[in-house]
């Protein structure tokens, strides 16, 4: 590790890329890194998507080091990848990673309706969004069509309206009923569309939900109890990576407890966040501010999130349009 | 007459009115927005806006943008200008082509352009340099249609045959040519295209994010993700900020006008206005 | 006249018996030819190459057929109609712009002013420019409020706003300061003797613009509203901020094969539809050469 450390300190620099301030408290984690090992950090393209990321892998001195990509992404690019299993690699499920270090689950949340509590009444089920008090106001947080997040979010009004991970037509036809009535807003929802009161109701990752709470205090989330929708991001270090011994550092920094934290800090669930109430080693204040998981989370596999994707490529339009 | 002048001052007064509210409106939205405070009856507040000045890599991005409107301008006037007074005096059958060709920028879409143009940065980042100041043979390119466009109405307001072949019978090489005859006599036709080839550099963001370069528009990008409030002060200010650039510019191009050589070409054809400068940065 | 009496003429050839003249003529626009190959037709080569390899690898045409979907020709109306009608209203509304500058001081502050205001508002868009619009005319926008509250119901039949009508108005917000700035020069070629002209044989204002201004000014006024048309066609950014509705324009739809993070990235599919997409700006572009071909003849 201290070799590592070193070697990362000649090199001297990092960078990533997709990674918003706001987004699990990255800014945090971003300067948190800086400050302790004195490497100086380049942030590119932060509102790029998983698939931007990928693309910026161009071989050259400026190419990102790290990338930090939704399941489908990471999955059909394997191959760019370079292999590294983190100290606390056994702390990570099975299931949440490949098995020879080529991409690892960093944090995750599921998907929730945000909303203010000022400016509709509270939410108990997703069909009560197509209630009257609703008009105009219920948005998305990214195009289905090529957004991960917003496609969880028509994932997730599928399985609350009788569909289920492979049947995401249920959503689809939900939306079309939402658009009908005059409540869908197809605006992108942001920060400032939602401090300025354009999208009162957002379909967004829990952890990005809880981001608004410092623009509009009376912000709440609502996950619905039939259908918990799981989403983890993974890391990934590129395999021509102009930096290798930060872009490794910077990987052990985000597995440790601080980084860990960190995230959990922006409302994030971490990987490791059960073998780290184990140890004690966990926030207990930022993990007692999550909001309760009322069902038992689903999370769908690459393929249902492939076959997801192409019918809703196909109907998104005809049906919100 | 003068009932005609009254009514042509109504009917400006009328259309300014109209303009002024359409287009100072939804911006007046912004700056109102970005002085919100947080909840409903908190006093407004210039938070948003002190963030802005506090983020390193705005400086930067800022010399860097301001450099790059430089060396574009200057390539496009370097490289462009001497093209079309060549081709108007000795090959004229190449006008069409050249015509046409600084118009393709504008038929492809910016993110297919950036597309196809990346394997060529991968390989002059990787065989020559990594600097930013590369980009600016791409935004030359992008700039092409509005240079072409105010550059050759300012040719064809002059008589360039006749001015030419004065100043070669006078013993003129073909440098002096062109810095003493042609340039004096089109300023204000090279401070459009000039002025456009800024601000186009200025907006443009898709190129310099797809390249992995961060330029003033990308940093502005992360700027306003700190804050809601700062997403929008930051775009205001960099709407405030080019729109003093281009007065600032406007200005100078009228003081260089009285310095001309050769008899100036002071018709009403005489292009006064400025082109349009990046579109191509609404596609970003 | 012989040839020593006149150096001027092509010092670097001899001026009559034209063999050497070419080769060296034609070293002058080298430069500039060797650029724009490297720059603009090579990339261009590169996406038509690329459009046409399919998704396993070879070379087919399988691409353009991913085109002939309904989806894919409902993107590509909706692009046309919302360019059209933004370059139509755009052209008009500009003009009219246009002309109450170009009547005033031509170095005057006003005409300054408005000058670099377009030059900047040109060029806006993108979240921001939908974001200021939804906030002024959105469903929660303080136009929309404050003319409810007299009365004036802004959207009766749902919103359309949040529709194609919606986005052609907000496009328009760039488009009329783009035609004041490439329609200004040809206003600036006025020459008060038509007016004079048209008064001295009886003619009143209407006979000036139907018979003589109108007719003169048209081809560019065609032709910049041409431009218009290219300009709208290929943006992007506002619709990517302002419809969540999946690829509701042709731009739209490059930008999510390209960039979709959902599995359904297919960058040949991408670059044939920005192909497809050159193919139709390339007819408007050739209108619009022929025009600056006319305009060009009556303003010498």
């Amino acid at each position: 590790m201290d070799a590592l450390v070193k070697a990362a300190k000649a090199e001297g620099k990092l960078t990533v890329i997709a990674l918003p301030p706001d987004w699990a408290n990255y800014g945090a984690v971003i300067s948190g890194f800086k400050a302790k090992y004195n490497i100086d950090i380049t942030s590119l393209n932060p509102n790029g998507s998983s698939q931007d990321e990928v693309n910026a892998f161009d071989g050259t001195s400026r190419a990102p080091d790290v990338v930090d990509v939704g399941q489908a992404v990471a999955l059909a690019n394997t191959a760019k990848f370079a292999p590294y299993q983190v100290k606390e690699w056994s702390d990570i499920p099975g299931g949440a990673k490949e098995s020879t270090g080529l991409w690892f689950n960093d944090y995750g949340g599921y998907m929730g309706i945000g909303y203010d509590s000022t400016k509709v009444p509270a939410i108990t089920s997703v069909q009560d969004l197509l209630g009257s008090a609703f008009k105009s106001k219920v948005a998305l947080a990214g195009d289905p069509t090529k957004s991960n997040q917003g496609l969880n979010g028509v994932i997730m009004a599928s399985v609350a309206n009788g569909g289920s991970l492979d049947d995401v037509s249920k959503g689809v036809d939900f939306f079309k009923q939402l658009k009908q009535k005059g409540n869908y807003v197809p605006v992108v929802g942001t920060a400032a569309t939602v401090k300025s009161g354009q999208t009162p109701v957002l379909f967004e990752w829990d952890y990005l939900s809880a981001s608004h709470g410092k623009d509009v205090p009376t912000w709440k989330i609502f996950v619905p109890s039939n259908a918990v929708i799981g989403g983890y991001y993974s890391q990934a270090i590129n395999k021509q990576a102009p930096h290798p011994a930060a872009a490794r550092l910077w990987e052990e920094y985000l597995y440790s407890d601080e980084g860990q934290n960190l995230w959990l800090k922006g409302g994030a669930r971490p990987v490791r966040q059960a073998a780290m109430t184990a140890s004690g080693t966990v926030d207990k204040t930022a993990a007692a501010a999550l909001p309760a998981v009322p069902g038992t989370p689903q999370v769908p596999s690459g393929d249902q999130t492939s076959k997801a994707s192409q019918y809703v490529v196909a109907n998104w339009s005809a049906a919100v349009a | 007459m003068s009932r005609r002048r009254i009514r042509l001052q109504a009917l400006r007064i009328a259309i300014f009115a109209l303009a002024a509210a359409f287009f100072l409106v939804p911006i007046g939205a912004m700056f109102e927005f970005s002085t919100r405070g947080i909840g409903v009856a908190s006093p407004r507040t210039l938070s948003a806006w002190a963030a802005i000045p506090s983020t390193p890599e705005l400086a930067t991005a800022i010399t860097v943008s301001l450099e790059l409107a430089l060396i574009t301008s200057l390539l496009m006037l370097g490289l462009l200008l001497p093209t079309m007074v060549w081709v108007r005096l000795r090959l004229p059958r190449l006008n069409r082509i050249v015509e046409f060709i600084c118009l393709m920028p504008l038929t492809v879409p910016a993110i297919a352009l950036v597309v196809g143009i990346k394997p060529l940065y991968i390989w002059i980042s990787l065989n020559f340099t990594d600097s930013i100041l590369t980009l600016s043979f791409a935004y030359l390119i992008l700039v092409l249609p509005y240079a072409y466009r105010s550059l050759d109405a300012g040719l064809a307001a002059i008589d360039l045959k006749t001015l030419t072949e004065a100043a070669r019978s006078l013993g003129a090489g073909w440098g002096t040519v062109m810095l003493r005859v042609v340039v004096p006599n089109m300023p204000a036709a090279i401070l459009n295209a000039s002025l456009l080839s800024a601000s186009l550099v200025l907006g443009e963001y898709t190129f310099a994010n797809l390249l992995n370069y961060e330029n003033l528009q990308v940093a502005i990008q992360y700027v306003s993700l700190v804050s809601a409030g700062t997403s929008i002060a930051v775009a205001v200010a960099s709407l405030l900020f080019a729109f003093v650039l281009l007065m600032i510019l406007s200005f100078a191009g009228s003081r260089r006008r009285r310095g001309g050589r050769v008899v100036p070409a002071e018709t009403p054809i005489a292009p006064v206005a400025t082109v349009p400068p990046s579109l191509l940065a609404e596609g970003s | 006249m012989t040839a020593a009496g006149n150096p001027a003429f092509n010092a670097a050839a001899r001026p009559l018996g034209g063999g050497r003249r070419l080769p060296l003529t034609w070293l002058g626009v080298v430069p500039f030819f060797i650029y724009v190959g490297i720059f603009l037709l090579l990339p261009t080569a590169i996406i038509l190459a690329g459009s046409l390899i399919g998704p396993d690898g070879s070379i087919s045409l399988s691409n353009f057929e991913g085109i002939n979907k309904p989806y894919m020709y409902k993107s590509f109306t909706n692009s046309i109609e919302i360019s059209t009608i933004s370059a139509v209203l755009g052209a008009i509304f500009g003009a009219l712009l246009a002309y109450a500058v170009a009547t005033g001081d031509p170095k005057g502050f006003l005409r300054r002013s408005v000058m670099s205001a377009a030059g900047v508002v040109a060029q806006f868009g993108g979240v921001t420019l939908t974001f200021a619009f939804v906030a002024t005319i959105g469903t929660e926008g303080f136009v929309y409020l404050w003319l409810q509250q007299h009365g004036i119901e802004m959207y009766p039949n749902g919103v359309w706003f949040f529709d194609l009508p919606g986005l052609t108005l907000i496009y328009l917000y760039f488009q009329i300061p783009l035609m004041v700035l490439v329609f200004i020069p040809a206003l600036d070629g006025i020459r008060p003797q038509w007016r004079e002209a048209t008064e001295s044989l009886g003619g009143n204002a209407w006979h000036y613009w139907r018979y003589v201004a109108g007719p003169l000014l048209f081809p560019s006024f065609l032709g910049c509203t041409l431009l218009l048309f290219a300009n709208a066609f290929s943006a992007y950014a506002t619709a990517a901020a302002l419809l969540t509705q999946g690829g509701v324009i042709a731009p739209l739809q490059v930008q999510a094969l390209l960039t979709s993070e959902t599995g359904s990235s297919a960058p040949g599919l991408a670059k044939a539809l920005a192909l497809a997409m050159v193919a139709v700006v390339l007819v408007v572009m050739s209108l619009y050469a022929l025009l600056q071909r006319r305009t060009s003849q009556w303003l010498r």
